[in-house]
């Protein structure tokens, strides 16, 4: 007895028995979770399963990871994605996948060569019902990951805070991609909002280390090079002696306690820029 | 110096393996140091002087473990930190505990402000690794 036969015997009783085994696969996998996803959309998931499957086999393969079942893998794959998305578990969907093995139990004959073929087709479920795990956690991490940048996107807002002054009200850790994301915020923000002053606020840092120093040290000259005056505000008591002992100089970065300071101060030189332009015109 | 952790009973391991790792065993740093009594100002001077070991130890030792634990000796209470890791060690430690002296392209400031931040700070490194012991005390 060869993979052939073995092919042959299941594709005969796979074609034979279809609209029974379908229906009955539906039946079962709908069971299985209780009413959560409608019968129509099963029905038509399965199908084009159960056809795909009957494809790679009629080809003469039993090989999960063969160019054959390259079909089957991207239905399951998408399918995967799609339950992970609804919010069932990876068992749900390996089950779904498992459960084809139950609808074909009761065809068996009993002679040798049936059972063969049966065990074979088993096998080759097992391995496709754990390609959907896989497909599950990968999706998984995808949403995490992504979640994660939205993440990332939120906590660092860039706001206007008055004509020409621009505030970033930093909260958390500063580590390099959060740092990017900043840097290129601000930049826009500054020239959306036509501004000429940037406030950065660390009230919310609560560590400042080398490492968020050389990025706020970056920020601040990136923003300089788009001719905008820079200020740090929020540095409280702990924080300066800290960076005083680190040995972290902020050169002629004008540096205040508090966000209102920094405003305050930004705003008075806005006035005074204003009037530089007004003279300049007479 | 000494090794308090293994006296203590009560202390908390931490693998640092990511720049993740990093934040969650300055988070364990700082809880500790609440425990512990440490002063604001005392608290954010060791959670820094963790910070730079932390990463340290990540960026040049390729990751290592973290142990924490409270110490108590001849009345005072403070923290007790130790990095360590299996990396290439340090060649010329005064060098690297120079201020603004850096292999890569950091600061140069975590060794010797990390020293600088806290109370008794040893280092041994060797090609099979660098340990930095840290003691903050309370006031
Ligand atoms: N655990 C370690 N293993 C191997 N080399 C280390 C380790 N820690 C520090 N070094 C070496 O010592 C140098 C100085 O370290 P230090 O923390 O002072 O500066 P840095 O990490 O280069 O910059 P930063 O100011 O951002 O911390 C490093 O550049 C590195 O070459
Ligand atoms: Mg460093």
């Amino acid at each position: 007895m060869n993979t052939e036969s073995n092919t042959r015997l299941l594709v005969d009783t796979l074609t034979a028995r279809r609209d029974d085994f379908l229906a009955q696969w539906a039946r079962t996998v709908g069971e299985d979770l209780r009413g959560r996803l409608s019968m129509a959309e099963l029905g038509r998931e399965l199908g084009e399963l159960y056809e795909a499957l009957l494809r790679a086999l009629s080809a003469g393969s039993l090989d999960s990871h063969g160019e054959e079942f390259g079909e089957t893998r991207s239905l399951l794959i998408e399918l995967s994605r799609n339950r992970a998305r609804q919010g069932f578990t990876p068992t749900d969907t390996a089950r779904s996948v498992f459960a084809l093995k139950e609808v074909l139990e009761p065809s068996l004959t009993g002679d040798a060569d049936s059972v063969r073929a049966y065990l074979q087709f088993s096998r080759l479920l097992d391995d496709l019902g754990l390609l959907t795990s896989e497909a599950y956690l990968r999706t998984r991490e995808e949403i995490i990951s992504s979640q994660a940048e939205q993440l990332l996107e939120l906590s660092t807002p860039v706001v206007k805070l008055w004509d020409g002054v621009v505030g970033v009200p930093l909260v958390g850790t500063l580590d390099s991609a959060r740092t990017q994301v900043v840097m290129e915020k601000l930049l826009q923000t500054l020239v959306d909002t036509d501004s000429t002053h940037a406030i950065i606020d660390i009230t919310g840092v609560p560590t400042v280390d080398t490492q968020v120093a050389q990025h706020l040290l970056k920020t601040v000259v990136a923003a300089r090079m788009m001719g905008a005056r820079c200020t740090i505000s929020g540095i409280r008591p702990q924080i300066a002696q800290t960076i005083v002992a680190l040995g972290i100089e902020f050169g002629d970065i004008p540096t205040n306690a508090s966000l209102s300071d920094a405003l305050r101060q930004a705003l008075k030189e806005v006035a005074l820029d204003a009037e530089d332009d007004v003279r300049g015109l007479l | 110096m000494k090794d308090y952790a293994a006296a203590s009973t009560s202390t908390e391991t931490v693998p640092v393996a990511t720049s993740g790792d990093v934040v969650s065993m300055r988070q364990t740093v700082r809880t500790l140091a609440q425990r512990c009594g440490l002063s604001l100002v005392h608290q954010t001077k060791l959670v820094t002087a963790a910070s730079e070991l932390g990463r340290n130890m990540l960026v040049y030792g390729g990751g290592g473990v973290v142990r924490a634990a409270p110490v108590v000796d001849a009345g005072r209470s403070g923290v007790f930190v130790e990095f360590r890791d299996k990396g290439p060690g340090i060649a010329d430690l005064e060098l690297a505990l120079t201020d603004g002296w850096t292999s890569g392209n950091g600061m140069g400031l975590g060794l010797s402000g990390a020293k600088r931040l806290v109370d008794e700070f040893d280092i041994e490194s060797g090609p099979s690794g660098t340990t930095v012991r840290i003691v903050k005390w309370g006031r």
